[in-house]
């Protein structure tokens, strides 16, 4: 016998691995009578798609949409007829799609680094540490870290960049030019959603300048790499600067990069 | 979900049966959006929530009689034209739930 739904989700959930749960969430007169509330459908990439909604054209239908979600990695609501017919009000079904968690890769293994991840863990980020130097980047320094690696950034984003997405975002707290440089660049060949870079505003300029030089185009920098990183909050110690960093990257995800007034000073909805 | 796993699997351990209440539909301004979740065991632990707060005590009301009848309902919270609930969100919205019996 196979194992029962929940534990598939459950399974799936702490793998990290994508999946929909399809759950009947109102049943109209004209539903059939095997459709039942509560009735679910757990459909996972790659993987044979469990459950029932009662009806097999049902089923069908709605395994077809859950796979739709899925690579959209949105949840929604949708809305059947009794044996899955379109445009019609009978069964109504939420796909709860469960995606794999964003990423945050940091490089430079520096102490700022354990703090912003720690702070990024709260934020449920799968957190990749990558330093070229073994000394620093090890296990016991980034105990809370899902990944420790010891390799050259650009080397790395090369292995990794294609499995990025606008969900991820890459941080450099080097503050080195001779590595940041390579980093930032192989960052904005990977299509994350944010790219931010720690240092002084000197440290800025000059990276600024070599990133020039090194081939980056002045309308990529200004559009996508936050430096020096960080929502000015007037941070201090490396938790805070952690949590101005995290700060940042939900207002870029958000759109809400450049309306950095506290909320108190706007009138635009809070969510 | 991720995060009420683990309570989820120790009152199981505990021979404690579940309930499940997941937002479904956010109507207006909400703090939690369509899928966030809250457990409720049997002898009335939670972990989770689905809400800034505001409608989580009467979730613990509706997840127990869900035990207890061993059937799945469809729950509103908040306030829309037809009908004022008591227990409400103080931002102004409403949250359609699905409470269900963890028995799947």
């Amino acid at each position: 016998m196979s194992r029962p739904l929940y534990e598939e989700l459950r399974a799936a959930l702490l793998a990290g691995e994508p999946v929909v749960l399809a759950t009947v969430t109102r049943v109209g007169e004209a539903a059939t009578a095997a459709t039942a509330l509560a009735a679910k459908l757990l459909v996972r990439e790659g993987s044979e798609t469990r459950g029932s909604l009662g009806d097999p054209e049902l089923d069908r239908v709605v395994e077809r949409d859950a796979r739709a979600v899925l690579d959209r990695g949105v949840s929604a609501t949708r809305h059947y007829g009794p044996r899955g017919e379109a445009r019609r009000d009978d069964v109504e079904v939420f796909f709860e799609t469960f995606v794999s968690p964003a990423r945050l890769i940091i490089f430079g293994a520096v102490d700022f680094t354990r703090a912003l991840v720690e702070v990024a863990k709260v934020l449920g980020y799968a957190v990749t540490v990558c330093d070229a130097r073994p000394v620093f980047a090890t296990r016991a320094r980034f105990a809370r870290a899902d990944e420790v690696v010891v390799e050259w950034p650009d080397r790395y984003l090369e292995r990794v960049g294609p499995s990025l997405g606008p969900r991820d975002a890459v941080c450099v707290l080097t503050h080195d030019v001779k590595f940041d440089v390579p980093a930032v660049l192989a960052a904005l060949a990977t299509p994350v959603g944010y790219v931010g870079a720690m240092g002084s505003r000197r440290t800025h300029e000059q990276r600024w300048v070599r990133l020039l030089e090194a081939g980056a185009s002045e309308g990529e920098l200004r559009a996508r790499l936050m430096s020096p990183i960080g929502l000015d909050l007037g941070a201090r110690t490396p938790e805070e600067t952690a949590v101005a960093i995290c700060a940042e990257i939900i207002a870029v995800r958000a759109g809400r990069v450049g309306a950095r007034a506290p909320l108190r000073d706007a009138t635009g909805p809070i969510h | 979900m991720r995060e009420i796993l683990e309570s989820i699997d120790q009152w199981r351990a505990e021979g404690q049966r579940v309930a499940l209440a997941r937002v479904i539909a956010v109507e207006g301004s909400g703090p939690r959006d369509p899928g966030a979740a809250m457990a409720v065991s049997e002898d009335g632990r939670v972990a989770g929530s689905v809400s800034g707060g505001c409608v989580e005590g009467a979730v613990v009301t509706e997840a127990l009689d869900v035990l207890a009848t061993g059937e799945a309902r469809r729950c509103t919270f908040g306030y829309s034209d037809d009908e004022a609930v008591a227990v409400g969100l103080t931002c102004g919205g409403t949250v359609h739930l699905l409470v269900e019996p963890l028995d799947w």
